[in-house]
């Protein structure tokens, strides 16, 4: 056990902006929420899964929506706390501990808000070990863990509970009921055993984003290469330095979809990279070959600050060396590639580990 | 004519301009009361030109002094502000993210009321007129003068925070209100932080505004003068007033416009070499191209236009350090005139460098003329190599695009820049800042989601545009030159519906008679 | 005669009855009739109780389907939504139901209460919340009448989904969320609107409304040669307004509704009949004056048999007879206008109410 602090969570936040792999909405609001709520009620404590019953409920809560409304209508944070609470109420029984369900992006840090009003811990795993699109795409799909009893919530009092038949189900209701709640809805879902969590989560996803945090962050003060101190932290792959050439985005189905081209630089001069994303970065290309894909972890970092740039960021000129993070290995497994691999994300081609381009 | 004034934070420039023509420029230092220097300045000036002052349409004048309230945490008066969104955003109250030292300075207080809008326009909960009563009379209790007022999603309907303020100002008849949506865009802490921060200046803007009016009198100078903004527009004295916030950052934008009226250019890439830093920015359609991240003031985020410069540690004062070669960061500053080699001090720096290569003639040549060959090379390269990079990063096409430099230390720019069409290095460089100034034209701008299940793309962006020129001709521009100069689409993400947010500028010249 | 049971003999008659009730929309009741008679073949005849014989702490659940009628007439119901629904709402709830109720004795949605019944081993009431159809969840006595919240819901699809609403904030959130998810459900789901206690039906339900659709119904059957028109007005206290031809019909879709208009020219006769429709027939004019709003109930039936038309099915050229009823009186009540009134729906006139009226009142034999 250890506990998080205020630096603690901006270091999270920090780290989370890379595991979210170009999505996963800006941490920013959900990091002053964590903040102004460890201000108000103390630090929380960080708990291993080890250090845990079996038997104890750990319950997920998230935001769900367009992070760009996020920007705007903040949570009003007893919304967060119904949600949460409610799936507790449902199942009769106490919730141990909040978890995050993906460690990419914002969600990293909202259920420390959570935590710290309720007084509970927070467990160190997640449900991705980076960021992902949909309700279903989480390790517990994979090992038959349901998403449901899985409440929504929003600043009015409206409470939405539902039990699906699989996970996609869930996806495909709540995405209408948040946008009826103004495209931004509070969450917690895939309620789970400290047993169950063991097989079926991503461990130490929490205390992985605080390190990549802490990472930037001195890299940023000292000036020798944070690109390269950034991958080491991650345990990334350098798969190209490049300048961002066209960016082309169209919206399609509520996500958006794109592509952006990179000129190589350095050692890299004379080759393109095809990089697709939707919402998150998904698939590079060298040359027209496939080079990396999901499940495995796409990175743009600056080159000059190592701060990773979002998709919405990305631009002309920008220039960038993209890293490779091998994803956790459950996404690895046919399960796992049938629920986020490239085929599924539309790219015809067979998932090949990062690792084994790229070597160790 | 016109006269342009740029009041920085060492010197205050003048111009005075017939049409596209400079007649006289000046340069004197800056006074702590701001309108001292702007006298001497304009008496300058008129001397210099022998202009009758009779026949001036405008005066235009550039000012970091708000901005340096803030930073300094200065002259701030205490601030209440209203949000209008209960029962959201309650977890994330007015000022959570500010510094500490400026939350105290201005009071801290807020008041949060029921209100606010959906991305689509729905109200979150009905508008209570009664609740805002009451938080005007204990803000007439606590003796605040200042009042933000922030609504949710107020830059889709900015109907709450018009109807809120029209009640604090019956209780408070007097007081300075300032609404979020007049000044900034979607992302509700940035836009409020703005709010916020305008409000607590609004005093102080009206008495530099009143300074500036004073020093126009004194030199009986009649025409209509104007602030300008962040964005390289114009805002009139009034409406100045109640939006001081307006003008942070106006310096670099004012400079890169300088540089795009003297070379003529209004696409390209400008450098501004100083004595410490080199910013390099991009003129898109005579304009800077905007930031797209959220930028920090006094440690406030906001989510201004600024005019997205990059920085590198690379000036006139910048120290050469030898093996291994480094330029730069580090800086003699202002303090080159002692320190450099060329002044007789004992620090090598990019100067000298230029002086021994026969670049520059300043200061005693014969001080630098030991310097190896082979080292004035390396340096040059390792100068030029910075450069290429900053002018790559903020190119916004393969194509090659020509290149301005301006500033004091624009000695340093020998070299042919990668990328570069041409290199163009125009006279009066100096007072850029000041000519930005007196060549600004009128802009409007507005940013919204709109949902594209319920209107085509075409519609949704002929409204925007419609909203854009209509707000640049309220604030004073030529209907008839009314001109779109930025569209942005942004699709949301994770979101059916096609929501799509659009932004869009317009500029104009400035109406005459106003 | 009040029913005791719902027999097989029955279902004919209270499908007609129900159609006329449904003042052309609610859907087309033949589909559940067959389940009905399915369920019936296979576990006997419905229980019927009467409100007054409840307990006044009785736990009545009201039960029907949401969503488009459209949508049930191809994608069929898997046919236990409703029990699922039910015992995920007695879960959440933490009590057990002591009686269905019926939502919505207009239209499909008389027999699916009765079905659940049969299938949940309860009695169905002899009572609904409308007395005719409407098209919203917060359109129902006991929300307006008896301010009863419309949560909890229970919504369960045919793929076996479940969700529980527990609460909303008031009762067009309730709408408005059950509904998005009736739409992504496929269209249509089997829901369970909020518990009523034994002692509010007593007191606000619209009572004997499904021995009413039977008899109804059965009167019809009988006429044989009769003016069957004229026998549906003498049933319910209504009258004949017209007898005539469709001449006009304009349909648009908006949000999900069905609106349109159409317009009847009398037989041998200059009189126009002008009525508009949201899902149901709402407001008619005859030569330009508003002679029948709703809630009053406009029924249109064929001019010879008598066989209600629904606004789905209205064409042009179609011979037909409309009727004016008098709605319940628990819908006339000025709480009751402010939601189910003309202006309600949008319609700038006030509530002329017919005279009389037998909805809800208990039959005299």
């Amino acid at each position: 056990m250890r506990i998080i602090d205020e630096q603690a969570i901006e270091n999270i936040a920090l780290g989370a902006a890379v595991l979210g792999t170009g999505g996963g909405g800006d941490p920013y609001i959900g990091m002053l929420m964590a903040r102004k709520a460890i201000r108000d009620h103390g630090p929380i404590e960080l708990y291993t899964l080890d250090e845990l019953n079996d038997d104890d409920l750990i319950v997920p809560a998230a935001m769900m929506g367009a992070p760009t409304v996020m920007v705007e209508k903040m949570p009003n944070g007893d919304d967060i706390v119904n949600a949460f609470q409610v799936i507790g109420k449902y199942l009769n029984k106490p919730i141990r501990a909040v978890m995050s369900i993906e460690a990419g992006g914002l969600n990293s840090v909202v259920p420390i808000y959570v935590a710290a009003r309720l007084r509970l811990p927070m467990v160190d795993c997640d449900g991705m070990g980076r960021a992902f699109p949909e309700i279903q795409m989480v390790t517990h799909t994979i090992y038959g863990i349901s998403s449901t009893p899985f409440s929504m919530a929003d600043e009015r009092g409206n409470i939405v509970i539902m039990e699906t038949i699989n996970n996609r189900w869930t996806e495909t209701f709540a995405r209408s009921i948040a946008v009826n709640m103004g495209a931004m809805a509070m969450i917690a879902c895939y309620p789970a055993t400290v047993e169950q969590l063991k097989e079926a989560s991503v461990q130490g996803t929490l205390s992985f984003a605080e390190r990549i945090g802490q990472t930037i962050r001195r890299a940023r003060v000292q000036e020798d290469d944070p690109v390269k101190t950034v991958r080491e932290a991650v345990g990334g792959f350098e798969v190209f330095k490049g300048k961002i050439g066209d960016v082309a985005r169209r919206t399609e189905a509520g996500f958006a979809k794109g592509e952006a081209t990179l000129q190589g630089i350095d050692e890299y001069a004379g080759q393109t990279l095809t990089l697709n994303f939707q919402n998150e970065h998904l698939a590079v290309r060298i040359d027209g070959e496939y080079r990396v894909t999901v499940p495995d972890l796409i990175a743009l970092l600056d080159i000059d600050t190592g701060e990773p740039i979002t998709t919405e960021a990305m631009r002309y000129g920008y220039r960038v060396t993209v890293i490779a993070i091998p994803c956790a290995d459950k996404w690895r497994t046919p399960k796992g590639l049938e629920l986020a691999g490239p085929r599924y994300f539309g790219y015809d081609v067979e998932y090949v580990p990062v690792e084994q381009r790229y070597g160790r | 004519m016109r006269i342009g004034i740029d009041v920085g934070g060492t010197n205050t420039d003048a111009v005075l301009m017939d049409g596209q023509q400079i007649i006289a420029s000046t340069k004197t230092p800056t006074t702590p009361n701001v309108s001292d220097g702007i006298i001497a300045a304009l008496k300058n000036l008129v001397a210099d030109s022998g202009v009758d002052v009779a026949t001036l349409d405008g005066v235009m004048i550039g000012t970091t002094h708000f901005t340096n309230a803030v930073v300094e945490r200065r002259r701030l008066q205490t601030t209440a502000c209203i949000r209008l969104g209960l029962p959201a955003t309650v977890c994330l109250p007015p000022m959570v993210d500010w510094p500490d030292d400026l939350r105290e300075v201005v009071g801290g207080h807020y008041y949060m009321a029921h209100g606010g809008h959906e991305f689509d326009g729905r109200e979150i909960s009905a508008f209570e007129p009664a609740e805002i009563r009451q938080f005007a009379e204990d803000i007439g209790r606590r003796g605040i003068n200042a009042i933000a007022i922030s609504s949710v999603f107020s830059p889709v309907n900015v109907s709450f925070e018009e109807r809120a303020a029209a009640i604090v100002r019956e209780v408070l008849p007097d007081a300075h209100i300032t609404l979020s949506s007049t000044i900034g865009r979607i992302g509700l802490l940035e836009r409020e932080n703005a709010a916020i921060m305008n409000a607590c200046l609004r005093e102080l803007a009206i008495k530099t505004v009143g300074g500036f009016k004073a020093a126009l009198a004194e030199l009986k100078i009649t025409a209509p003068f104007y602030i300008s903004q962040n964005d390289g527009t114009l805002m009139n004295a009034d409406f100045a007033t109640d939006h001081p916030v307006l003008t942070f950052a106006s310096g670099p934008t004012n400079s890169m416009r300088g540089a795009a009226f003297l070379s003529g250019l209004k696409d390209a890439i400008v450098i501004d070499v100083g004595g410490t830093t080199t910013d390099v920015g991009v003129l898109q359609h005579g304009f800077p191209r905007v930031a797209a991240l959220a930028v920090s003031i006094g440690g406030v985020r906001t989510n201004f236009r600024m005019p997205d410069t990059l920085s590198i540690g690379l000036g006139g004062g910048s120290l050469v350090v030898l093996d291994p070669l480094k330029v730069g960061p580090q800086s003699v500053g202002y303090e080159i005139t002692s320190k450099a080699l060329v002044f007789g001090g004992d620090v090598l720096t990019t100067t000298d460098i230029a002086v021994a290569g026969g670049k520059a003639d300043v200061g005693d040549a014969a001080k630098v003329a030991h310097i190896d060959k082979a080292l004035i090379s390396a340096v040059e390269d390792r100068i030029e190599e910075m450069v290429n990079i900053a002018v790559d990063r903020m190119k916004t096409s393969a194509a090659l695009v020509p290149v301005v430099v301006v500033g004091g230390g624009s000695i340093l720019i020998q070299r042919q820049v990668s990328g570069a069409s041409e290199i163009i290095k125009p006279g009066h460089f100096a007072v850029a800042n000041a000519i930005g100034a007196a060549i600004a034209q009128i802009g409007g701008e507005t940013d919204r989601i709109f949902s594209l299940a319920e209107m085509t793309r075409e519609k949704a962006l002929e409204l925007a545009k419609q909203e854009a020129s209509d707000r640049a001709v309220a604030a004073g521009a030529d209907a008839r030159s009314i001109e779109i100069v930025e569209v942005e689409e942004v699709p949301l993400a994770y979101l059916p519906g096609n929501a799509t947010r659009i932004m869009v500028k317009a500029v104009g010249d400035l109406a005459a008679g106003r | 005669m009040t029913l005791k049971t719902v027999t097989l003999d029955d279902i004919e008659a209270i499908s007609l009855g129900a159609g006329i009730l449904g003042t052309g929309g609610g859907g087309n009741p033949y589909l559940g009739s067959l389940h009905l008679r399915e369920i019936i073949r296979r576990h006997g005849p419905a229980r019927v109780i009467d409100p007054f014989d409840l307990p006044d702490d009785a736990v009545v659940v009201m039960a029907g389907f949401i969503g488009a009628p459209t949508a049930s007439i191809e994608k069929i119901e898997q046919g236990e939504e409703l029990l699922t629904a039910l015992r995920a709402f007695e879960a959440h709830l933490g009590r057990r139901a002591t009686a269905v109720g019926i939502a919505e004795i207009g239209g499909a949605n008389c027999f699916n209460p009765i079905v659940l019944a049969i299938q949940a081993g309860l009695p169905v009431v002899d009572c609904d919340a409308m007395g005719r159809a409407f098209p919203e969840l917060p359109m129902s006595v006991f929300f307006f009448e008896a301010e009863l919240p419309v949560t909890p819901l229970a919504l369960v699809d045919a793929a076996g989904n479940r969700v529980v609403i527990p609460t909303t904030a008031g009762a067009q959130w309730a709408e408005r969320l059950a509904r998005t998810l009736a739409t992504r459900m496929g269209g249509t789901a089997g829901l369970i609107a909020s518990q009523v206690p034994g002692k509010d039906i007593k007191t606000y339900g619209i009572h004997y409304t499904l021995s009413l659709a039977r008899d109804l119904g059965g009167r019809v059957l009988r006429s044989g040669e009769d003016d069957i028109p004229g026998v549906i007005a003498d049933t319910l206290q209504g009258r004949v307004i017209m007898r005539g031809k469709i001449a006009d019909l304009e349909r648009r879709t908006t949000r999900g509704f069905a609106r349109g208009a159409l317009t009847i020219e009398g037989f041998g006769s200059r009189d126009r009949l002008f009525i508009e429709f949201q899902n149901e027939f709402l407001i008619a004019r005859l030569n330009g004056e508003v002679v029948i709003t709703v809630p009053d109930l406009i029924s249109i039936v064929t001019e010879d048999t008598g066989e209600p038309i629904s606004t789905e099915v209205l064409r042009y050229g179609m011979r037909v007879a409309v009727l004016g009823i008098p709605a319940a009186q628990g819908l006339k009540t000025p709480k009751a206008l402010a939601v189910v009134g003309p202006r309600a729906f949008g319609y700038e006139v006030d509530f002329h109410p017919l005279p009389g009226g037998i909805i809800g009142q208990r039959p005299a034999i």
